[in-house]
């Protein structure tokens, strides 16, 4: 029988230490709906979308209530816009209208992101994404709940510097289209590399090429519910601290498990996998930046960053790869700057900057996540960033991302205000030297050896 | 069997288990285990109850008893017994 202390123990960690599910995300495959007739290409898009995804709303509130554990997101993710397009979209304007029909489908089953106008152009572009890519900073501005990605590299293809030079531009005009909403575009448009095919979270979703017809992957969290648990371990060893990492990630990952399981019986679509992230949102004591100081460090971006957050991210996947019959996404520690109070704390302290930032992202997913930038940054110099960033994930064989916002009229020590889950953040000041030269030479970066490891 | 956790936490006051076990009875939902404490001055219980024999749907009953609650003074809330399940046992 279940006793009262486990029964305290799950609800405190749920009132007092923001245990939650991220998301629900019903990835759903558009390759059906494939037409050479945009009207007719749009039209199957939104019927397909709101018919699978009808119930999913819903349903999460039901299991919401059921368990008292909250839902926070409920999203969907569809095949890449950028092949499903290819036919009927002969220009980036014709794109556009697969954003809108795309937002338009979000807002009718309730769901507050989709994510899937992507293109996966680790080695090479074709036309029809090129035109995707050059509509992003249009179609973001139109819409409200469409996400963007685009995966420019892989370990397998290398880096595609084209597709590297073409998104440093990107990045910039998306910036200047949502200049009025201090540059929420951005916020919404990631540069992969080695992305996954079943990745739930926002704005980097996308329902790859690999998966059935519809599927459901859930995204854990819960940074709250580790720094509490380390505080009973002050100054114990490594050993204790991260056997309690693990236990408690154990524990949020079998909510996780038992949400998709739950949602996949009721809405009758298979489950997909858990990612096992720690997502932090502005809330206080929802932050992975507070497990970093709980660990020992005054702020994150401290000597000793870099090693607690490589055993953080190690110890919540073996505490949750056995808590979930089967784990994928991104699953790692995010950190994001915007999102994450001790983030912006660090920040604002000067102890963290953004070449600490990268070397963080080494040993966690999934990268430069939600980083505002001045807004005279050029385009070459963004797309240095992205190089160096890709580059890190092709090499080590993982998954890494971009997702700069380049704030205009802003500069170094002004905030900007996203709002909600995206929160706010202190513009920091990134490296001005010159690397057009190299972002020109055009081309690609060929793949790395992954022989000769002895 | 369908059980479900129920948890009460609040003010301490007469007829607290009374007005709970009250609409229990009246809804057929039978009572497997009580577990109470009163902590400086606030009452903690948890009860585990099975559903089988409700005709009421899960939801009603837990916002139903959420009202009682908010008649008296406590906060019930109603929970599934797999998260407990799942959290605490492999």
């Amino acid at each position: 029988m279940i006793t009262n202390f486990e029964v305290n123990e799950t609800n405190k960690m749920i009132d007092q230490e923001n245990l939650d599910v991220r998301t629900i995300t019903l990835g759903i495959s558009l390759f059906d709906c494939m037409d050479s007739d945009l009207d007719r290409l749009n039209k199957k898009i939104y019927e397909k979308i709101t018919t699978t995804a009808k119930d999913l709303v819903k349903t999460g509130k039901e299991i919401e209530a059921m368990y008292s554990i909250p839902i926070v997101n409920k999203r969907i993710s569809v095949t890449p816009i950028g092949t499903i397009g290819a036919s009927a979209c002969k220009t980036p304007e014709d794109y556009v209208t697969i954003a809108e029909t795309l937002d338009r489908a979000a807002l009718t089953t309730g769901v507050n992101f989709i994510g899937g106008y992507s293109a996966i152009v680790s080695k090479g572009m074709t036309q029809n994404e090129k035109n995707l890519i050059r509509s992003i900073p249009k179609a973001l501005s139109k819409t409200e709940r469409v996400c963007s990605s685009i995966n420019v590299g892989s370990t397998k293809c290398g880096i595609n510097m084209d597709a590297v030079k073409l998104m440093g531009e990107i990045i910039k005009e998306t910036a200047e289209e949502s200049k009025n909403q201090d540059c929420l575009g951005c916020a919404k448009l990631v540069v992969f590399c080695n992305a996954p095919d079943d990745n739930p979270f926002m704005a980097g979703a996308f329902h790859g090429i690999s998966e059935a017809d519809a599927v459901i992957n859930v995204g854990v969290s819960g940074p709250g519910v580790v720094k509490t648990a380390l505080e009973e371990v002050r100054g114990k060893d490594f050993e204790v601290l991260c056997e309690t990492i693990k236990k408690t990630a154990f524990k949020i990952t079998r909510v996780g498990q038992l949400v998709a399981k739950e949602a996949s019986k009721r809405l009758q679509i298979p489950f997909g996998i858990i990612d096992l992230s720690l997502a932090p949102t502005p809330a206080v004591g929802d932050s992975v930046a507070g497990i970093l100081q709980e660990i020992g460090l005054e702020y994150a971006g401290a000597p000793g960053t870099t090693a607690a957050l490589a055993l953080l991210n190690d110890q919540v996947k073996k505490g949750g790869v056995m808590a979930s019959s089967y784990v994928g996404g991104l699953s790692g520690a995010f950190i994001p700057v915007s999102e994450d109070q001790g983030m912006i704390d660090s920040v604002n302290a000067g102890a963290l900057t953004l070449e600490k930032l990268e070397a963080m992202t080494c040993v966690c997913s999934v990268g430069l996540d939600m980083i505002a930038i001045p807004g005279d940054t050029t385009p070459a110099t963004i797309s240095g960033i992205i190089a160096d960033e890709m580059a890190i994930g092709m090499v080590n064989q993982k998954t890494t991302a971009v997702r700069l916002i380049p704030v205009i009229g802003k500069g170094v020590g002004e905030t900007v205000e996203f709002g909600g889950l995206l929160g706010y953040a202190p513009i920091m000041s990134v490296n001005s030297a010159d690397c057009s030269a190299f972002v020109n030479r055009g081309g690609r970066i060929p793949a790395p050896i992954h022989s000769f490891k002895n | 069997m369908n059980k479900t956790i129920i948890t009460v936490i609040g003010k301490d006051n007469v007829g607290i288990i009374a007005k709970i076990c009250t609409y229990l009875a009246n809804n057929h939902i039978n009572i497997l285990d009580i577990n109470q404490t009163i902590v400086q001055d606030y009452f903690n219980m948890m009860m585990i109850v099975d559903l089988e024999q409700s005709a009421k749907a899960f939801q009603d009953c837990a916002n139903e008893l959420s009202q009682i609650g908010d008649e008296i003074g406590v906060t019930i809330r109603c929970q599934r017994e797999e998260i407990f399940n799942m959290m605490h046992r492999i």
